[in-house]
């Protein structure tokens, strides 16, 4: 049984016919933590708010929880959790005012699916008198995941919860979807960080309003046709341009310590390290790597621009 | 060499809560520093006051040899300023908005006009230069942005999460342009989330609870954290942050 099903789904914006999402066709199985990974503009937005029923699609049709999420958007609306990218809670009430208020639009209390919310609540309650507004960033997102679990929603939406968040609280955030996730919810969460799509049980990456892949973390990168190397030497910066202009390097981009690249047919690393010397770089390091996510969508995103 | 960010015991109090508190730091000309914290650890208040937006409470500064107290008009003629929040305005073509902020700069109107052309041509751009900044895709504002931002050749450039947001490609051309920027001398403030950026500056700072924790190198800072990437370094010293986020 799917929690989502997503077939051809599009959506055209304006007299300008701007496409942000282009014949989009993706399934989240229930009980799945779900991944879409892309960069702002990708259009992860817009399906979020088709699924959510705040957006009518264009073409194609979308499914969660088996109602559509067109003629059935009453159903869809009280069994699903939406946090949106945008923090989108009364600025003015207070974190008990905002998560009573919630409770009551779906019938329901603080009290009876207080289990689901008490991991994260906990650590809210000694501020529960104070206004939303004057929470900190990390506090305020903590309060939206409790208003969109507050119903024990079957479907969590989760538009870009991490963006402009640390490092450190990143990872906390991703730790507290793993729990929700042991407790059956479905959860489909987009992010432009492609670090955190090795959290997720399956991702879609998907750039201008286009998939480019659909799978688990490890069989999108399984998938990655050609060899990829690192190179490392004492100056990163001569080194990234001396292999941009190498005639054995086909691609190179700088990944934080090391540059990957990848050899031109007739490329050969002998000659490459020969090259780089005379360049004058030293303690130079050439490898065999794996690729990982970042790797896989550039090489995809490059493919589709060909 | 002479610095061009002079930090002395710089703080900012709201109330009874210290946003930044005695931050001392150099940075020298064309040097790539990365100024990394976690949220509300205090490194917005800190780069408000560098900028001359912001009084500190105590503590000197001096930009580009101006006073942060004193000669805030001075500072601002000698920076430039990005976000990823706001850099240009929307409604604006490509053209207009250089115009724009070439003019805020102190630029000359036959200044603005022959640098124009070459930066239209840098950026290959000239195609698009009178469409409306808003119709552009992502990566496209933020490099325009970036050259804005330098267009005046300023001393420094203020580069507060640039990258948030792009695609991974734009993201690594982004940071060919800083590379571009730092060679021709302009010294290059940037913060990031993005934990591999920080392996592309010179030295790096890391802030937690309002204080800089630890400043050097990428390379000396993972031997001395015993750590394998700076994501690691960054993780052993925010994670003793005892203040919320933002």
């Amino acid at each position: 049984m799917h929690a989502v099903i997503i077939d051809t789904l599009s959506k055209v914006y304006g007299k300008d016919k701007i496409v942000a999402v282009d014949r989009v066709s993706l399934e989240v199985k229930k009980g799945e933590l779900f991944g879409l990974i892309g960069p702002d503009g990708a259009g992860k937005t817009s399906i979020f708010r088709i699924l959510t029923t705040l957006l009518l699609p264009s073409s194609g049709s979308a499914r969660v929880d088996g109602y559509d999420v067109v003629k059935d958007y009453k159903s869809i609306r009280s069994r699903v959790g939406y946090m949106p990218g945008r923090f989108s809670l009364y600025q003015d009430l207070s974190v008990e005012e905002n998560l009573t208020f919630f409770a009551n639009l779906f019938n329901t209390s603080l009290k009876e699916n207080y289990k689901l919310i008490e991991a994260i609540y906990v650590q809210l309650e000694p501020f529960k008198n104070r206004k939303a507004g004057k929470l900190s960033g990390g506090m305020k997102q903590k309060l939206a995941l409790c208003c969109a679990l507050i119903h024990q929603p079957s479907v969590l939406f989760l538009d870009e919860p991490t963006t402009g968040v640390d490092a450190v609280s990143r990872k906390e955030f991703w730790d507290m979807l793993k729990r929700l996730k042991e407790e059956g919810i479905t959860i489909m969460v987009s992010t432009p960080y492609m670090d955190e799509a090795k959290r997720c049980d399956r991702i879609a990456l998907i750039q201008s309003g286009k998939l480019l892949s659909v799978d688990t973390p490890a069989q999108v990168t399984a998938a990655y046709s050609k060899k990829l190397f690192s190179a490392k030497a004492d100056n990163m910066i001569r080194l990234l341009y001396a292999l941009r202009a190498s005639a054995h390097v086909s691609s190179c981009y700088a990944f934080g310590e090391t540059h990957h690249f990848h050899f031109q047919e007739q490329g050969s690393s002998i000659d490459l390290l020969n090259e780089l010397k005379q360049a004058g770089l030293e303690q130079i390091e050439i490898e065999n790597i794996t690729p990982g996510i970042e790797d896989c969508f550039i090489d995809l995103m490059l493919e589709k621009t060909k | 060499m002479e610095a061009v960010i002079k930090a002395e015991k710089l703080s900012k109090r709201f109330g009874d809560f210290i946003a930044t508190n005695a931050v001392s730091f150099e940075v020298y000309p064309g040097e790539i520093f990365g100024f990394l914290g976690a949220n509300g650890a205090g490194k917005t208040t800190a780069m408000r006051m560098l900028c001359g937006l912001s009084r500190p409470s105590s503590g000197s500064a001096s930009i580009a040899g101006f006073d942060v107290y004193t000669q805030t008009e001075q500072i601002k003629k000698h920076i430039g300023y990005m976000s990823q929040k706001f850099s240009l305005y929307e409604d604006l073509t490509v053209v207009e908005n250089i115009r724009l902020f070439g003019g805020i700069y102190g630029l000359s109107k036959e200044d603005v006009r022959v640098k124009t052309q070459g930066l239209l041509e840098h950026l290959k751009m000239e195609d698009q230069k009178n469409k409306l900044v808003g119709a552009l895709p992502l990566g496209w504002k933020q490099k325009l942005a970036f050259s804005v931002a330098v267009f005046h050749k300023p001393r420094i450039v203020f580069l507060d999460e640039p990258t948030g947001g792009v695609d991974p490609i734009t993201r690594r051309q982004f940071w060919d342009l800083i590379y571009e920027a730092s060679q021709q001398g302009i010294t290059v403030f940037v913060t990031t989330h993005y934990m591999d950026e920080a392996e592309y500056c010179n030295r790096v700072s890391i802030m937690v609870d309002g204080v800089i924790e630890a400043l050097d190198t990428p390379a000396k800072l993972k031997s001395q954290y015993d750590a394998v990437s700076m994501e690691d370094v960054f993780f052993k010293l925010a994670r003793k942050a005892k203040r919320g986020a933002d």
